[in-house]
């Protein structure tokens, strides 16, 4: 058992050996090296390794070297940083590591060639802190991320970890807890934006022999990972939380509820729970009381579906993952049917921070009707990929063009796609929204769990819409027959959009079907797979129309509609007419050549032979 | 438990307060389409035809899984229910063989029935189709995968008895399927041949096998009898022809009346005219079994014979 001194002796010990990193302590040196889900799947692990190599020899014995959660600059990974300073080396390979351990480390020397970009401004380099991409930043669920040893549960202590647990069992009434939640105003963040704190009270109200607390970690929105990245750089947070949950809910049961695909996550959360065990944060009689809590990992099998609340129930009860008709809340009859709470990762991660500092430093952060912070990850067409955690309440356009850097290649913006295949497009006229739940919702979007897909001129919507509802397509339960049937027949007159075969019956169609999936089907998938069309018929008709009634793609992306064209460029030197494998280029010596359209098969020999650029697509 | 008083389609109708929407009605004899819908299954809220327009409610409600509540008032056939009908049905019809004609289930078909109510037609179109899978292994069921409509009565009554769950789900989204021990034939699957399944079948996914081609329900005679084979007493049909008795099928299974196989037969032989040769699974195996096999006599038929002349000798 852990009294509450020894919890503070931990901290007291651990933090000494953290000071560096916090830039609390200017001798010696610490290289904390990004291990996130970007960097990892690169080798992190074969950077540390041979960091701590180069160091012993050199005989530096004041140098220590960490692998910490998700920095959140994955396109640049493998990323290390060194303290105190703060300075921020991206791209970085085994064999750069000599220059650093060399220059930066022996002499003091900052190797600028492998610097961030993004940290020089003119002329002068500047610390991490004061990167664009980071500066924009609040971190609250991401506090820990990239600062603590994610295998240690002594720096989680450090800093401040389990003191919220303490802070509730030893000194606070569940009642209590559930009132600063809900005076906190905590939104879920899994997608749907349900107050926490109300969720809490329901389960709290109805008396049963037990009570299961969930933690959500199924993550299924193609591209997201902040879950991931939380559950792998900080996983005693969303530990703690489910503790403080199951306090003032009055259960003894947590489970995690993660999917297979996430084998790092998984291992680290093992290991966040036995060391919780052996230290006595988890198991009986906590900090001395008679409240006893456990977490048990349940793995799921990958289905995006078992992201919804009573499919993911289902599931853990050994059923095929199918949502169920929703006849009592889940904080009335869930698991097993008892009282259950279902909280989403980074919801959970929130909680200690809310129980340490306090509801109003909590509503101070973002907006009155969204207060705190919300992770995203940042994908498409943007300069800056990866993982940002800002306050509600700021506008895409600084996440986009401030924090993400904007788009590349000098091509223009023309829309962002929030939430997933449950979400919407937005575009270029809403860019000054403000990002909150209520906010996104009216422009027919959802915040969702936080993806985040730029989309640049290059970029067709109708084929984007396409991109989304095919992901539902194959992801829909088969359950009920608005989802299974009518998502199908969606996306079956999308492609023929997109292949040049619509008809203007087919918009008709694709409105009334959207209308049918959202009103008729039983769980969310369905009731928002029809989102990507929706909003894309309304800011883009023009495309979709330009599809149907021209054929053509104004995004010049749809592989079908396009058309190879001879321009006056063309010097006459036939190569083309003479490489066209159908034969269909006319065209005499000298002269401009021309492309019968109708016998081209697009294979797009002309405009590789051509020796002066004179074949386009349009 | 309480009662309460709520209005569907101007009718006011007092029920106890844990009845769902569904029920309340059909006691103010209203009939609310249902295909997924069995008071003795749990409830699965998937074919959603069964949504109505609760006032005040922003969006429509399937009546098979919402409990009423006090002052609640209902449209079970206003234009917007409707117009949802007939988009599901079409969704379902564009999805389904146009067998009507000579499927086994016509007259007495769900689909069909509802298609008619809300005048959905079948209608040609060139996009993807169920598979045209039939499971002919068994000599009791026919399993047509092409015209199920995946409303899950089937998995959910086979479960309902213990030791059974035969059927399950399989695949997703538009390639669902139903499937039997994960995806065997019935012959080759544990299934017991008791046809809970195919009696509560709404469609004709899953017909009687014995029964097809003899007749068409409307030209048949139906009597009811109780199986004499065991002391649950299950529900079987007798169907009977110019005044021949030339079937009989299972009737619902009931809370505590789990159908078998051999209740079946018995009650084949008991009604039947000329009953047809029986089948018995050996080994995952059909195999024609003599009555006395068929419906466990033997030994018994053997020692009745010789206790008979007991008797006569003794008298
Ligand atoms: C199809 C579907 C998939 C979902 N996937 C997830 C998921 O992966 N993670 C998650 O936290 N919530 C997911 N949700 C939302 C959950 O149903 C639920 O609202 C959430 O976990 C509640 O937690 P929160 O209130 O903390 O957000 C999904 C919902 C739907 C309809
Ligand atoms: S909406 Fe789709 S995913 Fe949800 S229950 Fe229906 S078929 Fe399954
Ligand atoms: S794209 Fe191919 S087929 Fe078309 S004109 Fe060029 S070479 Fe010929
Ligand atoms: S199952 Fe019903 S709708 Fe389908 S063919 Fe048979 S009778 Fe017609
Ligand atoms: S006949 Fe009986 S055992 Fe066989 S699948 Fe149907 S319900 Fe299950
Ligand atoms: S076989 Fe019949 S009962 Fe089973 S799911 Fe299909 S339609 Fe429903
Ligand atoms: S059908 Fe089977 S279970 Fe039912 S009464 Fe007859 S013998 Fe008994
Ligand atoms: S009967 Fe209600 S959804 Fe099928």
């Amino acid at each position: 058992m852990m009294t509450i001194q020894e919890l503070n002796e931990i901290k007291e010990r651990t933090l000494k050996t953290m000071e560096l990193r916090l830039q609390k302590k200017d001798t010696g040196k610490h290289v904390l090296i990004c291990g996130g889900p970007g960097c990892h799947s690169s080798n992190a692990g074969e950077i540390k390794e041979v960091f701590e190599e180069k160091i012993r020899e050199k005989g530096l014995d004041d140098v220590k070297v960490t692998l910490a959660g998700c920095f959140g600059l994955c396109e640049t990974g493998p990323n290390v940083e060194i303290y105190p300073e703060g300075i921020f080396y991206s791209r970085i390979k085994v064999e750069d590591i000599d220059k650093i351990v060399d220059s930066h480390l022996c002499k003091g020397e900052i190797v600028e060639e492998l610097l961030y970009e993004g940290s020089i401004e003119d002329g002068n380099i500047k610390p991490v802190s004061e990167v664009d991409f980071y500066k924009k930043q609040v971190k609250i669920a991401l506090r820990n991320c990239g600062i603590i040893d994610y295998e240690n549960i002594d720096e989680y202590i450090a800093l401040d970890g389990y003191q919220a647990l303490a802070k509730v069992v030893l000194e606070m009434t569940p009642q209590e807890v559930i009132e600063l939640m809900k005076e906190a105003n905590l939104r879920g963040r899994g997608g749907a934006g349900f107050p926490a704190g109300r969720k809490w009270e329901t389960a709290f109200k109805y008396p049963a022999d037990q009570k299961y607390v969930i933690c959500n970690a199924d993550e299924g929105d193609p591209g997201a990972f902040m879950d991931r990245s939380i559950l792998e750089g900080d996983p005693h947070s969303v530990l703690e939380a489910m503790a403080i949950c199951g306090y003032a809910i009055g259960a003894d049961q947590g489970f995690i509820y993660i999917r297979a695909e996430y084998p790092v996550a998984v291992h680290r959360l093992e290991v966040a729970i036995r060391q919780a065990r052996e230290k006595g944060l988890l198991g009986k009689n906590i900090f001395g009381t008679d409240f006893n809590f456990d977490i048990e990992l349940r793995l799921g099998a990958g289905a995006f579906v078992c992201g919804e609340g009573t499919a993911l129930m289902e599931s853990i009860e050994g059923k095929r993952g199918m949502p169920r008709p929703k006849i009592h809340r889940t904080a009335h009859r869930g698991l097993w049917g008892k009282p259950t709470i279902i909280n989403n990762v980074e919801t959970f991660a929130n909680v200690p921070a809310i129980i340490l500092k306090g509801a109003d430093w909590f509503k101070s952060i973002g907006t009155e009707d969204s207060p705190g912070t919300k992770v995203f990850a940042l994908g498409g067409k943007i300069k800056n990929t990866g993982l940002v955690e800002i306050p509600m309440g700021i506008t895409l356009r600084e996440i986009i063009f401030d924090i993400g850097g904007g788009i590349p290649n000098g091509k223009e913006f023309k829309a962002v796609q929030t939430g997933g295949p449950s979400g919407g497009c937005i575009p270029k006229e809403h860019l000054d929204t403000p990002v909150d739940f209520a906010s996104l919702g009216k422009l027919g979007s959802i915040m969702g769990s936080g993806g985040m897909i730029v989309l640049d001129e290059d970029d067709c919507m109708v084929d984007i819409a396409r991109f989304f509802l095919d992901f539902t397509v194959d992801e829909s339960c088969g359950k009920c027959v608005p989802c299974r049937e009518g998502t199908k027949r969606m996306l079956e007159i999308l492609e023929r959009i997109v292949n040049g075969e619509g008809t203007p019956e087919d918009l008709d169609r694709l409105e009334s079907l959207a209308e049918t999936i959202t009103e008729g089907s039983l769980c969310g998938l369905g009731q928002t797979a029809a989102n990507p069309v929706i909003s894309t018929m309304k800011y883009f008709r023009d495309e979709y129309e330009a599809h149907v009634y021209e054929k053509r793609c104004p995004a010049g992306s749809c592989q079908a509609l396009l058309e190879f064209f001879i321009t006056e460029d063309c010097i006459g030197c036939t190569k083309c007419a003479r490489n066209c494998p159908v034969s269909c280029i006319e065209g005499k010596v000298k002269e401009r050549h021309v492309i019968d359209t109708g016998k081209c098969i697009k294979c797009g020999t002309c405009m590789e032979v051509c020796p002066v650029g004179a074949v386009i697509k349009r | 438990m309480g009662n309460v008083t709520i209005t569907i389609d101007g009718q006011k109708v007092t029920v106890p307060q844990d009845y769902y929407i569904i029920q309340a009605a059909k006691e103010i004899g209203i009939d609310i389409p249902a295909l997924c819908y069995d008071p003795n299954l749990e409830v699965a809220g998937a074919c959603r035809l069964c949504l109505v327009e609760v006032e005040g409610w922003r969006k429509l409600e399937t009546s098979c899984s919402t409990k009423v509540r006090e002052g609640m008032v209902i449209y079970t056939e206003s234009e917007r229910v409707v117009n949802m009908r007939k988009e599901i049905l079409q969704l379902l019809l564009d999805n389904h063989p146009n067998d009507c004609l000579t499927c086994q289930k016509a007259g007495e078909c769900l689909l069909q029935q509802y298609a008619y109510r809300y005048d959905v037609k079948f209608r040609e179109h060139d996009g993807a189709r169920r598979p045209n899978y039939v499971d002919t292994s068994s000599p009791y069921i026919l399993k047509d995968d092409s015209k199920c409509i995946l409303c899950g009565k089937c998995v959910r009554t086979c479960a309902q008895v213990h030791d059974r769950k035969v059927l399950a789900f399989a695949g997703r989204g538009f390639d669902t399927r139903i499937v039997a021990d994960g995806d065997f034939t019935l012959e080759e699957s544990s299934c017991v041949s008791c046809n809970r399944c195919v009696v509560v079948c709404p469609v004709g996914a899953l017909v009687d096998r014995r029964l097809l081609g003899k007749t068409r329900v409307w030209d048949s005679q139906i009597k009811g009898v109780k199986c004499k084979a065991c002391d649950y007493g299950c529900n079987f049909e007798v169907i009977s022809k110019k005044g021949k008795n030339i079937a009989v099928r299972a009737k619902a299974p009931s809370q505590g009346r789990p159908l078998c196989l051999k209740g079946r037969l018995t009650t084949e032989f008991i009604y039947l005219d000329e009953p047809e040769t029986p089948y018995k699974k050996v080994n995952g195996k059909f195999v024609e079994a003599s009555w006395k096999e068929a419906l466990e006599l033997d030994g018994i038929f053997e020692k009745l014979v010789e206790e008979e002349k007991k008797g006569v000798g003794a008298e």
